[in-house]
């Protein structure tokens, strides 16, 4: 058992509701009829369209958070802007943080 | 203030290859830039060691009249300074190693062109 | 040959049995390819057992002191003198734990490789300097002299330049090397530079009689900010970390997965910097202030950056980057409250979680990038949209994945959710924000990982993909870590307890560090 600041956590407890939830889940699932077996209900619905076949219906990586990157896309161009490959600039960016650093320290040092 | 002048050498050393690393596009310059700031960083570290009107630490041929310990500089930085030498020959051999490599692989030692990782 | 005798030469033992061995690894390739790979399994298993009994005397009975070539180990300073004038290696808790993460995660990498680059030519040079890497995390874990560590680096940095660019038929696994090799080239010459305006003020270099004789003039103030951002260049904090997912990318995997822990060494020689160096002085609360910026900058760029990369390699270093963030902020909050009063609560809690955070983030990440060097293993690319369906082959890999992907995402009952659970309610205390960024990115962090996990494993499988999973010693290393995160989880009050307060409270307690090699 692990003693938090504001607490504590014990992943065993954690286990032990889990295992008592899976069986609750189990239990409830057994109430159901066991004779069905799929039908017009269990096929993909995409609003209405077609549905491709198999090999093209899966999302590709490039794809999946679409929305995300669009909403941040003033964002994502600054950082990619920055993020040249150039190994001149990994080396900029070190000796510019070394001088903010240290106006940094001086600073606090004279108050 | 002649004494000053192995410092000051030392900072205008780091300086230069710090200038030839960050504005040299050139794979080969960016290697001599790393090799002349290392060049700085042991003299400013042999500069340390200095007595003034002392003798090289050795025991063997003493001029005479040298106190033994305080009429001797340190020996303590130059096996410092030899250390980071070889340290140095390693670093620049692997570096220029790689940059042959990069020339067979891209046609080019430019480091604008040599950024397929980027992003 | 007893057990005391043993324990007394550990420190130095445990640095010389790689050394040696890497070194005769060479001549032994020449005869026969199986006793190499042998002879390397079983110095890494004889390393992991010595450590774990080194270890465990560590954290029962104290700081251990080695001063090399002396007749007694443990006299450090001579009589007529009244600083040390050998190299001391000096082994505390933090070290121990250090040394503890980095040969278990040897012995999986070292697993894993029999396996993955079986096919390559060179491997011979490949084992020489997976061992010199182990030697040189070792040496920058458990030294107690600035010049060691500097030396250490540069064998370390040396040897994993050289294995990143092992599979030098690729174009760009030679340009990531080259990026590496410039950029700890550059920061071990600004660590000599900030150690020589050291020496030449005190005119010694064992890091315990600095600590005693530091005075806090402007000099020192100037060699502090020089390590440190050299030392948080070398381990990935936010606006120096541009040359890490460049090199994590390319090397081979399991190189990857030792690569993440070289970075902890050098997080460890911040800490050791930050914490027993300097920790006397009034820089404290500053530096804390500076640590705790950049861990937030790195948590947050790091995960941000993650999610719309399509190389899984690539996307999992930037991941790398956001957990380091994570540990900067714990110890950073721990080193900011270093003289309050409030210390004994929140900031030895921010700093155990920060460092419980290093332990399990060297066992996850590890896992995950040997899970993705076994999907590039099995289908040759790493590139996201171009693999699907995994799950129906690589039933194993896909289990050790999932584990990972929880464990790096905070979710219970795994170890990653207790460390952050400690970070979160330790810096609660310093600043709320801290808290809810961190929250924040952890929640990117499962987004990013539910992406890799629907493009790799879910869907039809592909068609030219032979059917089974991977090799059995990949297997087998990927199991080594994936008990260590379920041990982890099971019983983290007392792994915390045992292992990771002694180490937290030796960083916090100087006293102690510097008594141990200067007497009283």
């Amino acid at each position: 058992m692990l003693r938090t600041p504001g607490g504590y956590w014990d992943p065993l407890i954690w286990l032990l509701v889990f295992v008592v939830a899976i069986l609750i889940v189990y239990i409830i699932r057994a109430f159901g009829r066991s004779d069905y077996k799929g039908g017009e209900q269990t096929k993909p619905f995409l609003s209405g369209m077609d549905v491709p076949d198999e090999d093209a219906l899966h999302i590709r990586a490039g794809n999946i958070y679409w929305g995300f990157m669009r909403a941040l896309e003033g964002y994502y161009d600054v950082l990619r802007k920055y993020h040249t490959g150039i190994v001149n600039d990994y080396v900029a960016w070190f000796v510019g943080v070394s001088v903010i650093l240290l106006v940094i320290f001086f600073i606090v040092g004279v108050i | 203030m002649i004494y000053n002048i192995p410092y000051m050498a030392s900072a205008i050393l780091v300086i230069v290859g710090l200038y030839a690393v960050l504005f040299k596009r050139n794979l080969i310059k960016i290697a001599i830039g790393i090799t002349v700031l290392e060049s700085g960083v042991n003299l400013f570290l042999i500069t340390l060691g200095y007595r003034e009107n002392a003798v090289a630490p050795i025991y063997t041929n003493l001029p005479e009249g040298t106190s033994i310990p305080e009429g001797m500089t340190l020996p303590v930085p130059q096996a410092l300074t030899l250390t980071s030498i070889v340290i140095g020959v390693a670093v620049l051999a692997l570096i220029l190693s790689f940059a042959v490599k990069i020339y067979q692989h891209y046609g080019t030692l430019d480091s604008r062109e040599v950024r397929r990782l980027r992003e | 040959m007893n057990m005391s005798y043993v324990l007394l030469h550990a420190p130095a033992l445990l640095i010389a049995i790689p050394l040696f061995a890497a070194f005769l690894t060479p001549i032994i390739d020449r005869f026969s390819k199986r006793v190499r790979n042998i002879f390397v399994l079983a110095v890494l298993i004889i390393e992991e057992i010595l450590m774990i009994i080194f270890a465990w005397d560590v954290f029962t009975n104290g700081i251990h002191v080695y001063t090399m070539g002396a007749p007694n180990p443990t006299s450090t300073v001579p009589l007529q003198s009244a600083v040390p004038v050998r190299i001391v290696l000096e082994v505390d808790g933090m070290s121990a734990f250090m040394g503890l993460i980095s040969t278990t995660v040897s012995l999986a990498a070292g697993f894993y490789s029999i396996a993955f680059v079986r096919k390559e030519t060179g491997q011979g040079k490949f084992y020489t300097l997976l061992l010199l890497m182990l030697v040189g995390m070792l040496g920058m874990e458990f030294t107690g002299d600035m010049f060691n560590l500097f030396v250490f680096f540069e064998i370390l940095s040396i040897a994993s330049a050289a294995l990143v660019a092992y599979r030098s038929y690729y174009g760009d696994a030679v340009e990531g090397a080259f990026k590496y090799l410039i950029i700890s080239s550059i920061a071990g010459s600004i660590v000599l530079f900030a150690i020589a305006i050291l020496y030449g003020q005190y005119g010694v270099l064992n890091i315990a009689a600095l600590a005693k004789a530091m005075k806090s003039t402007t000099l020192d103030m100037i060699a502090l900010v020089l390590l440190i951002s050299a030392f948080a260049m070398k381990c990935g904090s936010v606006p120096m970390h541009f040359w890490i997912p460049d090199s994590y990318t390319v090397a081979p995997a399991s190189i990857t997965a030792m690569l993440v822990v070289a970075s902890q060494a050098s997080l460890y020689a911040l800490f050791r910097i930050c914490f027993s160096l300097y920790g006397n002085t009034s820089y404290v609360a500053t530096s804390g202030a500076i640590l705790i910026l950049f861990g937030l900058l790195s948590m947050f760029i790091g995960v941000t950056m993650a999610i719309p990369q399509k190389d899984i390699k690539r996307l999992m270093s930037y991941h790398a980057i956001s957990q380091t963030g994570y540990m900067l902020l714990g110890v950073g909050a721990g080193l900011y409250l270093l003289g309050n009063p409030d210390f004994s609560t929140h900031g030895m809690a921010a700093m155990e979680g920060g460092i419980f955070h290093i332990f399990n983030h060297a066992l996850y990440k590890g896992l995950l990038f040997l899970t993705a060097g076994a999907i590039f293993y099995k289908t040759k690319t790493r590139n996201l949209n171009e693999i699907r369906g995994l799950a129906h082959s690589m039933k194993f890999t896909t289990i050790f994945f999932l584990i990972g992907a929880f464990s790096i995402a905070g979710l219970p009952p795994f170890n990653g959710f207790a460390s952050k659970l400690l970070i979160y309610e330790s810096v609660y205390h310093v600043n709320p924000i801290l808290s809810i960024i961190a929250m924040l990115v952890s929640i990117l962090t499962l987004a990013s990982f539910m992406k890799v996990f629907h493009s790799a494993f879910m869907g039809p499988p592909m068609k030219d993909v032979e059917r089974g999973d991977v090799p059995k010693s990949m297997l087998f290393g990927m199991m080594v870590l994936t008990a260590g995160i379920i041990l982890f989880s099971i019983i983290p009050g007392w792994v915390v307890g045992h292992i990771v307060h002694p180490a937290a409270q030796s960083l916090a307690n100087q006293s102690a560090y510097i008594r141990a090699v200067m007497g009283d």
